[in-house]
């Protein structure tokens, strides 16, 4: 039990602390870095609150894919990002002011949030307590059964924005040459072959100058 | 010392202020937006696993799982516009992106 305190503190503190330092951080790579380890610590988080399916997701999805790919854009595109952050301080004042309101909000909500004394009678989807029943094989009952049509929708989300990303960023470049197989296969015998009588003596080189 | 969802919901809280937050301090650089919006996905996350643990009720976790799909795939056709931006224009100042025509 205090251990799972003192990893909770843990993982939380690490992971406040990195996202303070994606916001702030002069360099974006190193945001990039740091949204990669509030992510690592979110997934601890999500393990001590028993969503360890959820967490290795987190894990490979977040870290293994979207920061990867932020990482990627950072680091290829040319950009002067001392530049863009002049100025940034005017903006602090903006948002400091409507950050603490916000928080103080959230934070208002739920210290004043109580559960309905009848909650456990509306769940939707009880967690099995049977012995060897993980929590993989548990959500993957729940998401192949009555969640099938929302996992395909969300796979055609996936497809529709992976051929959006190709579409956007695919480019061809003028002056290489590609194959067209149309032009192959249209190709007829009289356009390319051509039966010519060699003289003896005389090269076809002297045929054609003629 | 018991850590309950007040705990859970807190650090979701700061999460998702800090996100609020890095949008209004990078206001001109893009790449930090789209970190502070997942950043905000990520606290909203940690809300929906956080009652689904409270409650005993897995289908907040199988929503998780959508809203980190939606994030994937958002992030994915944000980045590729950015790289699309970046080419015609060679700048990603959010202030010069004001024409809707290429």
């Amino acid at each position: 039990m205090i251990l799972s305190a003192i990893m909770f503190y843990l993982f939380a503190a690490v992971a406040i602390a990195s996202g303070v330092m994606v916001v702030t951080a002069r360099n974006p790579v190193h945001s990039v870095l740091f949204l990669i380890l509030a992510f690592f610590n979110a997934a601890g988080l999500f393990v001590l609150m028993g969503a360890e399916f959820l967490a290795m997701i987190l894990v490979i999805v977040y870290v293994g894919a979207v920061a990867v790919l932020f990482l990627f854009v950072v680091m290829m595109l040319d950009i002067d990002f001392a530049q863009l952050r002049t100025g940034a301080m005017k903006y602090l004042w903006v948002g400091l002011p409507v950050g603490l309101i916000l928080f103080f909000e959230l934070l208002f909500v739920f210290a004043s949030w109580v559960l309905a004394p009848n909650v456990s009678a509306v769940v939707a989807a009880p967690v099995p307590t049977a012995a060897g029943f993980t929590n993989t094989r548990a959500l993957g009952d729940l998401l192949y059964t009555r969640y099938i049509f929302a996992f395909q929708a969300a796979g055609m989300i996936l497809l529709v924005a992976m051929i959006g990303a190709i579409v956007l960023t695919l480019r061809h470049r003028a002056g290489t040459r590609r194959q067209v197989i149309a032009d192959q296969i249209a190709r007829q015998r009289g356009e390319t072959v051509e039966i010519v009588k060699v003289p003896i003596g005389a090269g076809i080189g002297a045929e054609a100058a003629e | 010392m018991t850590i309950g969802l007040a705990h859970y919901l807190a650090v979701a809280a700061i999460l998702f202020t800090l996100g609020i937050f890095g949008i209004f301090l990078n206001r001109k650089n893009v790449i930090i937006i789209l970190m502070s919006i997942e950043l905000m996905l990520l606290a909203v996350n940690i809300n929906f696993v956080a009652f689904s643990t409270t409650l005993h009720d897995l289908v907040g976790q199988v929503f998780a799982m959508f809203v980190l799909t939606v994030a994937a795939a958002e992030a994915a056709i944000g980045l590729a516009i950015l790289v699309v931006y970046f080419r015609n224009r060679g700048t990603i100042r959010v202030e010069d992106i004001r024409m809707m025509k290429g």
